[in-house]
C-alpha cells in the first residue's frame, strides 16, 4: 500500500500545525492549528490501520474526532470569554501568568 | 440458487445515454459552484450570484438530459418489463471487508425529483437576484442556497444510505443557515435553532434505522446481489425477499420513519416548519415548501419495500405511516385558519400537503404520492414566491394579511393571477395539477381499503379550500390596509417585518428605493420576480396532465416513466453495473393480466427464482362520480369560507365578529389553535426542562455534596495531620534542611523565571521541543 504518502502528508500537516501553534498570535488560529495536529495523527492511524487491515485505527480516529470536537467547543468558549473581557483575542496580551 | 431462472430468462437490452450514465455530475456542479462563491464570490461583479444561477442552470440541463434519456429507456422496453436503474458506484470507504460506496442510483423516481429540485432551485435563485438585492450577506445567501441544492441533488441520486445521509445532513445545515440568515433578530436565530434541533431529533432515527437495516441485510445482499447492506437496491430487494426477520425490518422502518417525521414536518414534530418562515421568502419557497421538506417523503418512497414490509402496508389494518399522515393533514389545516401571517398559512398548508403524501405512501398509493411531490413543488413554490412578491412591492416587507394587505388584485395583476391558479391547484380543482395528484391519493387510499383515511383526506380537501379562500380574500380583496394603503408604521412589532427592518439597517440598499415605491402605493414587482411566478403558475396549471387518469391510459405517462414494475427479476438484472448499456432480464413467465394491471407475487409472497425490487401495488380506476364528489366538497369549503369572510371582514356582521369570545366551545377551540395545541409548550417547557433541569440539579448536588464533601473532608484530615507534623517534625527536623533548600530553589527559580513568560506560544514551543527530544530519545533507544 501507499503508506508512505499518507505518512508524508501527516508529517506536513503536523509541521504546519506546530508552526501555527508557535507562531500565530490569534487564539482562533492556534485552535485551528491544534486541529491540524490532531488530524495529522488521525491520518497516521488510518494509514497504519489500512496497512494492517484492522479496524482499530479507525476506531481511535473516530474517538479523536469526537474528542477534538469537544476540545474545540471548550477552546472556542474560552476565546469567546476572553474576547468579552478584553475585546481582543491576541495571545500576546494574555501574559498575566508571567513569572 | 437462481440457476434455473437464468436459463428461462429473456434478455432485454435497454437504451441508456451519456446524461443517464453521468447523473452523478448533477450534484457535483452546484457543489463546485458553492466553493467558487465562497472563495471568489465577493470579488465578482454580481457578488457570486452568477455562479449560483449558472450552476443551477447547468444542473437543470443535465437533469433534463437524464430525464429525457430515462424516458427513452422506458419507451424502448417491452410492456411491463422491469427497467433496471442506472447504477454506478465507487468505493468511498473500505476496511476489513466492510465497505460502502458513493455513486448514483438513477430510476424514474430519481429523475423526476432531480428535475423538480433543479428547476425550482433555478427559478428561486433568479427570483432572489431581485428579492435580496443589496442584502448584507448576499454572497453568503447564494452560497448556502447553492450548497443546499448540491445536498438535495446528492440525496436524490444517492446510491446508498450513507450517501443519502450525507445529502440529508447538508440540507439540514443549509436550512439552519438560511432560516437564520438575518440572525441579528433574536426570533430568527431562535427559529433556526428550533428547526435544527427538531430535525436532529428525527435524524437520530435515520442513523439508527440505517444501522439496523445494514446489520440485518448485509449478509443477504452481499451473497445474492454482491452489494453492501447500505445499498438502496440491495435494501429494496432484501425487504421483499422473505429473508428479513419481522422485528428487524419493523424496527428499521420505524426508525427511518421517525427521521421522515422530523424532516417532513409530520405530527408531532411539525412545529419547526411554521417557525422556519423567519427565513427570507425565497428560502421558504425552495427549502420549506417544495424541496427540502419532501426529503422525508422521498426517503419513504426511495426504500419503499422496507416500509411496505416493515409497516405492513396493505396489510388490512391502519399502520403507523397512514395514521401519522392522516393526523398531520387535519391538525395542520386547522391551524392555518388562525394565522394572520400569510407565510404561516402557506407553511401549515405545506405541512398538511406533506401529510397527504405520507398518507398516500402509508396506504400503498406510491405513485399518486410521488406525483403529488412533483405537482405540489410547482404550485407551493409559486404561492410562496407570490407572498414574497406582495411583501417586496406592496406591503412594505410585511407578511401580515390583516394589518397590511387587502385589495391587492388591482395593483398586482400578475401576482394575483398566478396566486389564483396555484390556489386552485392546491385545492385540487379540475383541471389544475393538484386535482390529478391529491384526488388520486384520496381515491387510492379508499380503494386500498383505508376508508377512514379517505374521509380524512376529503375533510382535508374541504379545509384546504376554506383556508386558502380566507387567505386569498384577506390578501387580494376588500380595501387596502396598513402598509398597502401607504401607511408607514416604523414601530412594527410583528416578527417578519421587524426582521426585514433589522436587516435594512445593515445595508439593504434597495430599501431606500423601496420607501419611495411604497409611498407611491402598491405596485407590481419587477420581471425577475414575475417571470418565475408565471413559469411556476403555468406548470401548476399544466403539470397534472403528465398523469391525467381521467383522459385514459395515454395520459398516464408519469406512471409509465416513474413507477417501478413489480417483476420477479434475475438478481443480476439489478446488480448489473456497467458503463455502456444497461440491461434488464425478466422472468419468462408472463404475468397474467388482471383488471389492467399485472399481478406479481412481489410484496405478498416470497419470490422464487429471483428477487423483487418493488412491491405489487393496486391502482384505483378513475370514476367521474368520485371526482365530482370531491369537487363538491371543495366547492362547499370555498363557498362557506367566502360567506364567513364577507360577513366577518367586509360587513362586520355582529353575529360573527367576536364569536370566539362569546361561544365557549369555539373559544376553547380558537385558544387551542392559537397556542398550536400547546405542543411548543410541551416540548420547551416540559420535555426539555424535565430532561435538562434534573441533570443540572443532579450535577449541582453532586458538586456541592459529594465533591465538596470529599474535598472538605480531605482538607480537615490533612489539616489535623499537618498540625501534628508541623509541631513534631517540621519545626525541629525539616526547617533546617528547608532553609538550605530554599536558598537553592530561589537561585534556580530566578534562573528559570524567564521561561514563565506568560506567552502561550512560547509554552507551546517548549512543549513541542520537549516532545521532539522525547521522540528522539525513543528512536535512539529503540534502534
Amino acid at each position: 500500500m501507499f503508506v508512505n504518502q499518507f505518512l508524508i502528508l501527516a508529517a506536513v500537516l503536523f509541521c504546519i500545525g506546530v508552526y501555527g501553534v508557535i507562531a500565530r498570535k490569534n487564539a482562533v488560529l492556534v485552535l485551528m492549528s491544534i486541529e491540524l495536529i490532531l488530524n495529522s495523527v488521525n491520518i497516521n492511524l488510518l494509514a497504519f490501520s489500512m496497512r494492517n487491515g484492522s479496524l482499530d485505527g479507525h476506531t481511535f480516529a473516530l474517538y479523536i474526532i469526537a474528542i477534538a470536537a469537544a476540545e474545540v467547543g471548550v477552546g472556542l468558549a474560552m476565546v469567546l470569554l476572553m474576547y468579552r473581557n478584553r475585546r481582543s483575542i491576541d495571545l500576546d496580551e494574555l501574559s498575566e501568568m508571567k513569572g | 440458487m437462481f440457476a434455473e431462472a437464468t436459463e428461462t430468462a429473456t434478455e432485454v437490452v435497454l437504451s441508456s445515454g451519456w446524461f443517464l450514465e453521468h447523473a452523478w455530475v448533477i450534484p457535483v456542479i452546484p457543489a463546485l459552484s458553492f466553493f467558487l462563491i465562497i472563495f471568489f464570490g465577493k470579488r465578482m461583479p454580481k457578488k457570486g450570484s452568477e455562479f449560483g444561477v449558472a450552476s443551477m442552470f447547468g444542473a437543470l440541463v443535465f437533469a433534463g438530459g437524464a430525464a429525457y434519456q430515462w424516458i427513452q429507456r422506458v419507451n424502448g422496453a417491452p410492456e411491463g418489463a422491469f427497467i433496471s436503474p442506472v447504477v454506478k458506484t465507487w468505493t468511498w470507504w473500505q476496511n476489513s471487508g466492510v465497505s460502502f460506496g458513493i455513486g448514483q442510483h438513477v430510476d424514474g423516481l430519481t429523475v423526476a425529483i432531480l428535475l423538480v429540485v433543479a428547476f425550482i432551485s433555478t427559478l428561486v435563485q433568479i427570483y432572489s437576484l431581485e428579492y435580496l438585492r443589496g442584502d448584507r450577506r448576499y454572497t453568503h445567501f447564494f452560497a448556502s442556497l447553492t450548497l443546499f441544492s448540491a445536498g438535495m441533488l446528492n440525496m436524490v441520486v444517492a446510491e446508498n444510505m450513507i450517501q443519502l445521509i450525507l445529502g440529508w445532513e447538508i440540507m439540514g445545515l443549509c436550512s439552519f443557515l438560511l432560516i437564520g440568515h438575518w440572525w441579528e433578530e433574536g426570533a430568527n436565530s431562535r427559529a433556526a435553532l428550533k428547526a435544527f434541533f427538531t430535525t436532529r431529533t428525527g435524524d437520530i432515527g435515520l442513523l439508527t434505522g440505517t444501522a439496523i437495516l445494514f446489520f440485518s441485510a448485509n449478509e443477504w445482499t452481499t451473497k445474492t446481489l454482491g452489494v453492501s447492506g447500505f445499498s438502496i437496491r440491495g435494501l429494496s430487494s432484501w425487504a421483499l425477499s422473505g429473508d428479513p426477520g419481522h422485528a428487524a425490518i419493523t424496527m428499521g422502518a420505524i426508525a427511518l420513519f421517525i427521521a421522515a417525521i422530523g424532516k417532513s414536518g409530520q405530527f408531532p414534530l411539525h412545529t419547526w416548519l411554521p417557525d422556519a418562515m423567519a427565513g427570507p421568502t425565497p428560502v421558504s419557497s425552495l427549502l420549506h415548501s417544495s424541496t427540502m421538506v419532501v426529503a422525508g417523503v422521498f426517503l419513504v418512497a426511495r426504500v419503499y419495500p422496507v416500509f411496505f414490509k416493515g409497516m405492513e402496508i396493505l396489510g388490512g389494518s391502519a399502520n403507523f405511516i397512514v395514521v401519522i399522515g392522516g393526523i398531520t393533514i387535519v391538525i395542520a389545516a386547522l391551524l392555518a385558519f388562525v394565522q394572520t401571517d400569510i407565510k404561516k398559512v402557506l407553511a401549515y398548508s405545506t405541512v398538511s400537503q406533506l401529510g397527504y403524501m405520507m398518507m398516500g405512501l402509508g396506504a400503498g398509493a406510491w405513485l399518486p404520492a410521488v406525483f403529488h411531490i412533483f405537482t405540489h413543488a410547482f404550485f407551493k413554490a409559486c404561492l410562496f414566491l407570490g407572498a414574497g412578491s406582495i411583501s417586496h412591492s406592496s406591503s412594505h416587507h410585511s407578511f401580515e394579511m390583516k394589518k397590511d394587505m387587502g385589495g391587492l388584485r388591482k395593483f398586482m395583476p400578475i401576482t394575483f393571477g398566478t396566486w389564483v391558479i396555484s390556489t386552485l391547484a392546491l385545492c385540487g380543482v379540475f383541471p389544475f395539477s393538484g386535482f390529478f395528484s391529491k384526488d388520486e391519493i384520496i381515491d387510492n387510499v379508499g380503494h386500498n381499503g383505508y376508508n377512514v383515511f379517505m374521509y380524512v383526506g376529503l375533510a382535508g380537501a374541504f379545509l384546504t379550500a376554506a383556508y386558502m379562500t380566507r387567505a386569498t380574500y384577506l390578501t387580494f380583496f376588500g380595501q387596502p390596509r396598513g402598509a398597502s394603503a401607504g401607511e408607514h408604521h416604523e414601530e412594527e412589532s410583528h416578527d417578519s417585518h421587524a426582521a426585514h427592518d433589522d436587516h435594512a439597517d445593515h445595508g439593504h440598499d434597495a430599501h431606500d428605493s423601496h420607501d419611495a415605491h411604497a409611498s407611491q402605493g402598491p405596485h407590481e414587482s419587477g420581471w425577475l420576480i414575475t417571470v418565475p411566478l408565471i413559469i411556476l403558475a403555468t406548470l401548476a396549471l399544466s403539470s397534472g396532465f403528465l398523469n391525467a387518469l381521467p383522459f385514459g391510459e395515454k395520459f398516464e405517462n408519469f406512471k409509465k416513466w416513474v413507477e417501478p414494475s413489480a417483476e420477479v427479476i434475475n438478481p443480476t438484472g439489478i446488480a448489473y453495473v456497467v458503463g455502456g448499456i444497461g440491461e434488464a432480464r425478466i422472468a419468462s413467465e408472463t404475468p397474467s393480466e388482471e383488471s389492467g394491471h399485472s399481478k406479481s407475487p412481489c410484496g405478498t409472497e416470497t419470490p422464487e427464482q429471483g428477487v423483487c425490487a418493488a412491491p405489487q401495488l393496486n391502482h384505483a380506476p378513475f370514476k367521474w362520480s368520485k371526482a365530482a364528489m370531491s369537487m363538491l366538497i371543495v366547492l362547499a369549503g370555498f363557498l362557506l369560507s367566502l360567506f364567513v369572510c364577507i360577513q366577518l371582514y367586509e360587513k362586520k356582521n355582529k353575529k360573527f365578529v367576536g364569536l370566539t369570545e362569546r361561544n365557549k366551545v369555539l373559544g376553547f377551540g380558537y385558544k387551542l389553535l392559537v397556542n398550536k395545541y400547546y405542543l411548543d409548550v410541551l416540548y420547551e417547557k416540559i420535555i426539555v426542562r424535565s430532561i435538562a433541569h434534573p441533570i443540572s440539579a443532579a450535577v449541582y448536588w453532586f458538586n456541592q455534596k459529594v465533591l465538596d464533601g470529599v474535598v472538605n473532608g480531605a482538607g480537615t484530615t490533612a489539616k489535623g495531620i499537618a498540625g501534628w507534623v508541623y509541631r513534631n517534625i517540621d519545626q525541629r527536623v525539616v526547617d533546617g534542611a528547608v532553609n538550605g533548600t530554599g536558598s537553592v530553589a530561589q537561585g534556580a527559580g530566578s534562573a528559570l523565571r524567564p521561561v514563565q513568560s506568560g506567552k502561550v506560544n512560547q509554552y507551546g514551543a517548549l512543549l513541542f521541543g520537549a516532545a521532539a527530544i522525547g521522540a528522539l530519545v525513543l528512536v535512539i533507544v529503540n534502534t
